[in-house]
Order: C-alpha cells, then sequence, then structure tokens
C-alpha cells in the first residue's frame, strides 16, 4: 500500500523544512526527501576532519526570520546564534580598519583615515535604517501580482504603495538611487575613505556575478542593515555547531510536528498528469503521492530537470532559463592547528571574532572582478574569513580552530569551460590560502586539512544551479513580484499543485526562511491541500 | 563604600569598562565589554565565570544542625543526602518569606546557607533550642560560578573529582589544582554550571588556573547584567526586585508567600511544625491571592507599535528591573517587576507578579509599553517558566 500525503517538500534544505514544519503545525502530513544523506542543502555542517564542524557552504545566518524561531521553538530544539558583532578589514601595510560594537571605538578607527567619514558613519547607518524599515516588511510579505484585481492583492498593493507615500523626500530618493546605483557609487557620495568604503561595499557583490562598480549593487547593501533593525534581534550571526544545526533544528521542530523526513532519497521526476502535479518518483523507483509537491531546489533544476520541457511552455521554460543563476564564488574550508595571527593586528581578541574582510581597496575589488569578466578566477579575491571555533568551541578540539573562507569571484563559467574546475580546484585553493597567508603569515603551516569548493563542486555536490549560492541572483530584476519569474511569484507554477518554496522564490537567498515561511503560509491560504 | 572581594586584582584588571555595581558591601563587575552579548554568548556557547563571593554565606554545624535548619526553612532539610544541595526559602511566622537560597549538605552535621540579604541574626535568633553553632562564612569563603556548556570540559582540567557522578544540584569536596574546596552543581543562569567554594586567601590560584584552563573552551569573564539577562531566561526571582523579603518590606502588601512566588514545591507542609508552616497550610486550603508568571510580551505588537511612530521596535539590550503594570481588559491585576530580551529565544519575556484569577498559561495581558513619552500597552501571554531550559543543564 502506497503512503499518501498532504504536501512532498524536494530538497531538505533550510527553506524546505521550515516550510514542512509550517504545513505539519497546520495539521498536514508532510513527507521531506532529501538527495544527501545529511539535511541542511547549503545550511549544512559536515565533519569531514575528525573533530573539526566545518559550515560548508553558508557560514553565517543573515536574517533568519525572528518570527520564525519563535513560532517553531527553535531554541528548544537547539538553535542558538552567535551574533557577529565585529568587522575586520586587514591591510597588508597599516594597522587595517576594525568596526567594532562600541561606536566611539569605531568612530576612532575610521578617524585615523578620515575624521569626515568617522562623523558621518553613524549618520549613514541612521539614514539606512530609515530606508531598511521600510524595506523590511517586504521580505515578510508573499508578493502581490501588479497585474491582479484580486482583493487580497490590491490591498496589499494599497499598503505598499501608501507606505511609500509616507517616506519622507530625502529618504525616498535615496531608495531610488540605492535601486540603480553601484555599490561604489552609492558609496563615494557619503565617504572618501577607501579604507572604509571597500569592505561596506562588498555587501552589495556577495553571491552576484558583478563588480563594486556595476549599477544595481547598491540595493544588496541595504540587506545588511535589515540585520540592524532586527535589533536587539541581531539577525546576522554565527550558529552554534555550525550553520548546519539550523537546519537540523528545524528538522528536530518538524519531526516533533509530525513531519516524515528522508534522507538519501533523490527524487528523480516529479509526477505530472494533465499539467497537474500528483507526486514524486525516487531514482530508485519508489513513488509517493501528495496533494502537492512543494520543490525547494532552485528554479532551473525544477522546471528544466523534475519537471522537464515537455509540460511547460515555451515561454515559461525561456523565462526560466533567463533567470540567471550564474555562481561567482567559491569556498574553502580549513582546520587550523593553531590559531595564526594577523600581522597588522596580532592575537585572538574580539576582533577576529566577527568577520573579516580581505577587501583592502575599492580597486583591488574592481580587479578581481575583471578577471571574472574573463572566465578566471581571481588572482587576488575579496575573501571573507569567519573562525567560529574562537566564539563557538564546539566546532574545533580544545585549542585548534576552523576557518571559513567564501571567495569571491569563481565564475562557474571559466573560459575553458565549466567542467575544467575540477581541474582547476586545488590551484585555486593555493590562490584563495596565498592570498590570506599575505595578511597572516602563519597561516599555511597551521593548516591540517583543507576543503576546497568550487561553483562547479557546489553545483554537483550541493545541487545548486552554476554554484548560485542564492537559487538565483539577488539583482532588482530578480526580486520580489519578479522572482523567479513575472506572474509566478507567489510560490506558485504553471503546474497545478506543484509549488516552489526556496531561495529562488521571493524573498530570496540567505539563511532567512522567509521564502519556505511564506510557501507554507500561501498554500495554506489558497487551500492547496 | 563597598570593599574588594578576594578576587577583585583580577576583576579589576578586565574590567577597563569601569561599569561596577555595589553587591552585598562589595564591589560587583556589572560588564567587562561594552558589548554585553559577547559575555551572554559565552555563558550560552562556551563558558563564563563570574564572582559570586558577595553572596552571604553561613556555615552550619552541630548535632542539631539538621533538626534546626528543618525547623527554620520551608523545606525539610534533614532529608535532604549528604553531597546534595536543596533551593528553599525561609519565611517568617506569617508565612511570609524573608529570603530564597541554597542549603547544602556537606556532612552529617554540617550545612551551609546562601542567601541573598543577610541572615545570621534569623538563624541564631531561632537557634536557642539547638545545639548548633552558626558561622557567617561570608568574608572566609570566596565563591566563583562557572556556567555554560563547556563548564564541565574546563572543570576535567582543573578538579579531581568525578564530574559525571556530580549530578544536577550535587556536591562534592575537591581539589581545585592542589586547593581544597566545596564543588556543587549550582547556579544562577539555568544552564549546565558549577559553583566552587574555597578560602578566600586561595581564590585568585583557582580564577587563575580556571582561566588558564578555560581558554581553549571559549571562557570569559562575565558580570552582573549578563547574569540578569540568563537569570530571567531561567525564570529566577530575585530578592528585593520580584519580591521584598519580609524583613525588608515596608507594608503587608509589600510581602509574599512561598506559593504566591511559585515556590510552592520547596515547602515540606507533611512534616513536624516549622516556622511559617501553620499560615502556609492554611494558604494552601484557600490558596494564594497572587501568582509569579512568566510573560512572553508580544513582538508583533511591539513591532506595529513603534511603526505608528515611525521607529523600529528599540529595546534595550539590558535586562530592566522597575516595576511595570499589567492589565487585564482595561483593569490593573498586577505588575511586571522585571525583564529582559531574550537574545537567544528572540522573546521580549518578564517576570510579572498578577491576580492568581489571571495567572493560567495561556491567559493573554497587556503590559504597559512607554513609546515616544506616551504611555500604550501591548498583549503580553502567561506562559510557563523557565522561558529556557536546556537538556544540559542535567545532563
Amino acid at each position: 500500500m502506497m503512503k499518501s500525503y498532504d504536501a512532498i517538500v524536494i530538497g531538505g534544505g533550510h527553506n524546505g523544512l521550515v516550510c514542512a514544519a509550517y504545513l505539519a503545525k497546520a495539521g498536514r502530513r508532510v513527507l521531506v526527501l532529501e538527495r544527501r544523506y545529511v539535511l541542511g542543502g547549503a545550511a549544512v555542517t559536515e565533519e569531514l576532519y575528525p573533530g573539526f564542524k566545518y559550515s560548508v557552504c553558508s557560514y553565517v545566518v543573515s536574517l533568519l526570520r525572528p518570527h520564525i524561531i519563535r513560532d517553531l521553538e527553535l531554541a528548544r530544539h537547539g538553535l542558538e546564534i552567535l551574533p557577529l558583532e565585529c568587522s575586520f578589514s586587514p591591510h597588508i601595510d597599516g594597522p587595517g580598519l576594525v568596526r567594532w560594537p562600541d561606536p566611539e571605538q569605531t568612530r576612532r578607527e575610521i578617524a585615523a583615515y578620515s575624521q569626515r567619514d568617522a562623523d558621518i558613519y553613524p549618520l549613514f547607518g541612521r539614514a539606512m535604517m530609515q530606508i531598511a524599515r521600510w524595506v523590511k516588511p517586504i521580505i515578510d510579505m508573499v508578493p502581490p501580482d501588479p497585474t491582479s484585481f484580486r482583493l487580497g492583492q490590491v490591498r496589499d498593493l494599497f499598503h505598499l504603495g501608501r507606505r511609500i507615500r509616507d517616506l519622507d523626500d530625502q529618504t525616498l530618493a535615496r531608495l531610488v538611487k540605492m535601486m540603480t546605483m553601484s555599490a561604489a557609487d552609492f558609496l563615494d557620495e557619503w565617504f572618501e575613505s577607501d579604507a572604509l568604503k571597500a569592505p561596506m561595499s562588498v555587501s552589495g557583490i556577495i553571491g552576484t556575478y558583478l563588480g563594486v562598480r556595476s549599477p544595481g549593487t547598491a540595493y544588496v547593501l541595504l540587506h545588511h542593515y535589515m540585520g540592524e533593525i532586527d535589533g536587539a534581534f541581531r539577525a546576522w550571526g554565527l550558529s552554534r555547531g555550525g550553520t548546519g544545526q539550523i537546519s537540523l533544528a528545524i528538522a528536530s521542530a518538524a519531526r516533533s510536528l509530525g513531519v516524515e523526513i528522508r534522507t538519501e532519497a533523490p527524487v528523480a521526476k516529479i509526477l505530472i498528469d494533465d499539467k497537474t502535479a500528483s507526486g514524486v518518483v525516487l531514482e530508485d523507483g519508489t513513488e509517493y503521492r501528495a496533494k502537492a509537491v512543494v520543490s525547494a531546489v532552485d528554479p532551473h533544476r525544477t522546471f528544466l530537470g523534475l519537471v522537464g520541457f515537455e509540460h511547460l511552455d515555451d515561454d515559461f521554460v525561456a523565462q526560466v532559463r533567463r533567470f540567471r543563476m550564474r555562481g561567482s564564488s567559491g569556498k574553502v574550508n580549513l582546520a587550523l592547528d593553531r590559531l595564526p595571527d594577523f600581522t597588522c593586528r596580532p592575537g585572538d581578541g574580539l576582533h577576529v571574532r566577527g568577520d573579516i574582510a580581505v577587501a583592502p581597496s575599492m580597486e583591488y575589488l574592481e580587479r578581481a572582478y575583471d578577471e571574472a569578466k574573463y572566465g578566471m578566477y581571481s588572482r587576488r579575491p575579496y575573501l571573507n574569513v569567519v573562525i567560529p571555533s574562537l566564539t563557538d568551541p564546539s566546532v574545533a578540539p580544545p585549542g585548534k580552530h576552523v576557518m571559513s573562507i567564501f571567495v569571491q569571484y569563481a565564475p562557474y563559467h571559466l573560459a575553458d569551460g565549466a567542467e575544467m574546475w575540477t581541474d582547476k580546484r586545488e590551484q585555486f585553493g593555493d590562490t584563495v590560502v596565498e592570498t590570506l597567508a599575505e595578511y597572516c603569515p602563519g597561516l599555511k603551516e597551521a593548516i591540517l586539512h583543507r576543503q576546497v569548493l568550487t561553483p562547479w563542486d557546489l553545483e554537483q555536490e550541493m545541487g545548486l544551479t552554476e554554484g548560485n549560492i542564492f537559487h538565483g541572483e539577488l539583482g532588482l530584476e530578480q526580486l520580489f513580484f519578479l522572482r523567479p519569474v513575472p506572474g509566478w511569484a507567489r510560490y506558485r507554477t504553471p503546474i497545478r499543485r506543484l509549488w516552489m518554496c526556496g531561495s529562488g522564490t521571493h524573498p530570496g537567498g540567505g539563511v532567512m526562511g522567509a521564502p519556505g515561511a511564506l510557501a507554507a503560509q500561501t498554500l495554506l491560504e489558497e487551500r492547496a491541500l | 563604600m563597598p570593599l574588594p572581594t578576594p578576587l577583585h586584582p583580577r576583576t579589576s584588571a578586565l574590567c577597563v569598562t569601569y561599569l561596577w555595581k555595589e553587591w552585598a558591601g562589595y564591589h560587583a563587575v556589572r560588564a567587562y565589554s561594552t558589548s554585553p552579548e559577547r559575555e551572554y554568548n559565552a555563558v550560552r556557547q562556551g563558558a563564563g565565570l563570574i564572582d559570586v563571593t558577595p553572596l552571604y554565606k553561613y556555615d552550619v554545624t552541630g548535632e542539631d544542625a539538621a533538626a534546626f535548619l528543618s525547623r527554620v526553612m520551608v523545606r525539610d532539610v534533614a532529608e535532604l543526602k549528604i553531597g546534595r544541595v536543596a533551593y528553599l526559602c525561609w519565611c517568617d511566622d506569617d508565612g511570609k518569606v524573608i529570603d530564597d537560597g541554597t542549603c547544602a549538605r556537606l556532612a552529617p552535621n554540617h550545612y551551609r546557607v546562601t542567601a541573598a540579604a543577610p541572615a545570621y541574626h534569623w538563624l541564631s535568633h531561632n537557634a536557642a533550642r539547638f545545639r548548633v553553632t552558626i558561622e557567617d562564612t561570608s568574608a572566609k569563603l570566596a565563591a566563583l560560578a562557572l556556567q555554560g556548556p563547556m563548564s564541565r570540559h574546563i572543570l576535567r582540567h582543573v578538579c579531581d573529582a568525578d564530574l559525571d557522578a556530580v549530578k544536577f544540584f550535587g556536591l562534592v569536596e575537591t581539589r581545585f589544582d592542589g586547593v581544597h574546596g566545596v564543588l556543587t552543581r549550582t547556579g544562577y543562569t539555568g544552564d549546565l554550571g558549577y559553583e566552587l567554594w574555597v578560602q578566600s586567601e586561595q581564590a585568585l590560584a583557582l580564577w587563575d588556573s580556571l582561566m588558564m584552563h578555560g581558554r581553549d573552551y571559549g571562557l570569559e569573564p562575565f558580570g552582573l547584567d549578563t547574569l540578569d539577562i540568563c537569570r530571567i531566561e531561567a525564570g529566577f526571582i530575585l530578592h528585593g526586585v520580584d519580591y521584598h523579603g519580609a524583613h525588608q518590606a515596608l507594608t503587608e502588601a509589600q510581602k509574599s508567600t512561598p506559593l504566591e512566588l511559585g515556590l510552592g514545591w520547596t515547602v515540606t507542609l507533611e512534616r513536624g511544625p516549622f516556622i511559617g508552616s501553620r499560615a502556609l497550610a492554611a494558604e494552601r486550603e484557600r490558596g494564594q491571592k497572587w501568582d509569579l508568571v512568566g510573560l512572553d510580551i508580544d513582538w508583533q505588537a511591539t513591532e506595529e507599535l513603534y511603526d505608528q511612530y515611525g521607529l523600529p521596535p528599540a529595546l534595550s539590550m539590558a535586562a530592566w528591573r522597575t516595576p511595570i503594570p499589567v492589565y487585564r481588559k482595561g483593569r490593573q491585576v498586577g505588575r511586571a517587576s522585571s525583564g529582559t530580551w531574550s537574545p537567544l529565544l528572540k522573546k521580549n519575556l518578564a517576570l510579572a507578579t498578577v491576580q492568581a484569577d489571571c495567572s493560567a498559561v495561556g491567559t493573554v495581558l497587556d503590559i504597559e509599553m512607554t513609546v515616544e513619552w506616551e504611555r500604550r500597552t501591548v498583549p503580553a501571554t502567561v506562559v510557563k517558566t523557565p522561558f529556557f531550559d536546556p537538556a544540559r543543564k542535567k545532563s
């Protein structure tokens, strides 16, 4: 007798699990199918070297929605988030720059480069807060379809419109600028110091195949300040036990609500009859039926892989193809025998306990992008380093450390083909270590184990098409009611009973959980199951 | 002028913020860092170390020690096994709580009582008929609380005791890096944690040893600001804040009974008479007037309230302890006495004393919230305490 469910969620990443948990909370029978042996998708912890727990891909919790933590009682299920409070940007010559939790201390740091910038910095923060306060509710809202005349959606549009009307002219102007300008240009309007602008600008390019001087990158700066609004909330941080612990906590909550979870259960196809999904078939031939199938994998894999062209209009297929994935980053994880000193600021103080950005100047960052434009990885890439073992001793043996290095740019499409990444993987890893060792000379000697993930690996191992960490770039043209495809932003698809709940849907990537929660809310509201 | 504790040479060297407060006549660190979360996270993720020497401590010895303390305390500590600690309170004849604290049994005729307020007079006043000696060991003994998930790992480097045998609220006499002392698995954070009791002269050596071995486990010294957040998450009440001791209260209305404070479980009525037992038995019959409850203050409503003023919600990162009115359907039914934003639970929490008919879990009350100098209210739901209760606490 084949088991039947109200909903089957494809993909046991954090969004799939959040969606499943909310559906189960509403009393539905839910099955989650995960291809890998471990849950979490890209929010995963793996012990690849004995005693060292790597947050293999995603390494910071960005904007995990506080209401999800409360609704699913994630703290009770083992979720603990440590805020990242410091931002350290080391330099080869000179002291580098640290932005501290203490505003006066930060002011003194910036003043070493520019007295003017030091005074403006808090004003910039205030301006960003004002804009972010306006943008933030959008994150937790199902995008209205601007062409729809359905009452609820018209009401949502009206509310949005009214919020815009309430903005003062200055804030509105800034918002429009942020939506159109490059991160570099936008920051130039405020600051003069390169040492400050460079580490600030990188939040505009993370996970995007664009440079700091590319238009449209300013908007993503805002995301950083939304974390600030989450206030006391401190949405940015590290998860105790590694990022995978977030997924495990959500999975534990989901199980306690009755969700069934199967790992090593790769879905081969979504079963579709007459443009209606009825279930899934696994690679081993097992079939599961459900009233709704919810895909947490990215739009490319969902439609071009699991659904298949034969069930879709050409126009829709073309739009999905146009949805830009373009992975641009890689990851290097290190197990360290000891903590190497940064030449410009030795020691294991607070400065190395936050995030460490190798972004010494705007020119450095733009040069890194130049190489990527022509299908090469950056010879001197932008690096975002965290050493979680300093604040969370549970991820490494006593006195030893794990170091997570996010690397940009590593374009998926190498000039000689994406599959060439398998040949260049270790070479790429060497480049990353050498780059960091320029700031941190003892690094090489301290390495016990190294894991290098190229965009090719992210695609092959983690199932992220083209290695895009956000299931599709976070450009304005791919956000809100345009994500992933205009007209299909409300978690629905052209296939009846097939829904989406991954980062490829609104509000997008990062360990927010919002797509999963909003998808579940939509399914329940639309009485899909 | 407060005095330095025996650990002052270490704590003062580290306290670069100069944030201190007076605690029972001693200087006590409020926060070592202007970023209080660092200390909070150490306690919840790694381990934290706090000097709790200012606690009042009394050693009660003699052949009547068990009988005497059972007479004074609401809990039958004669039943307490050697090597165990009990949390309890003590009352006056009217059954009003004087103070709460712990009582440890070190030997058949040796107990140690900790208190938030001076208790020598009350203990000796009631000891006339008993063959006991009461010694105020407050100044003689230094105390360090080592709290957090990594605390046991650190102790393995420092002390000889079989730590797996020391259960929750257990006690063992041991040596810490050669220093003789007592280890109890107790604390005020609601987490896995221990308290270490040594002679004052040995305190610095113990601190140094813990800090050295704790380095690889994320150990950080922490202050009273962090302790306050943790104890509210753990649902622990504080003398002088969440209730007034019967000896400090200025009116009858300011006094509380154990039942009203949620400490009914510490009262053993089914035994011979003890101080306050008649009043407590009567109260158990008729039911208490007040209940101390946990409140979960609605976050959505808080955001919406602030939004009306064009502001993002602004909460202090520190715990608060100014009483705030609590209403039900527009009528005041009690007060919240302390509260905090819980960084871990992402909840805005409070401890409140409310009328007994409003105290059922799930009851929705309204709590006053001042935004831009305007007094408004937001809903707050009565929830079970502890708010945070990790399995590791007892594991």
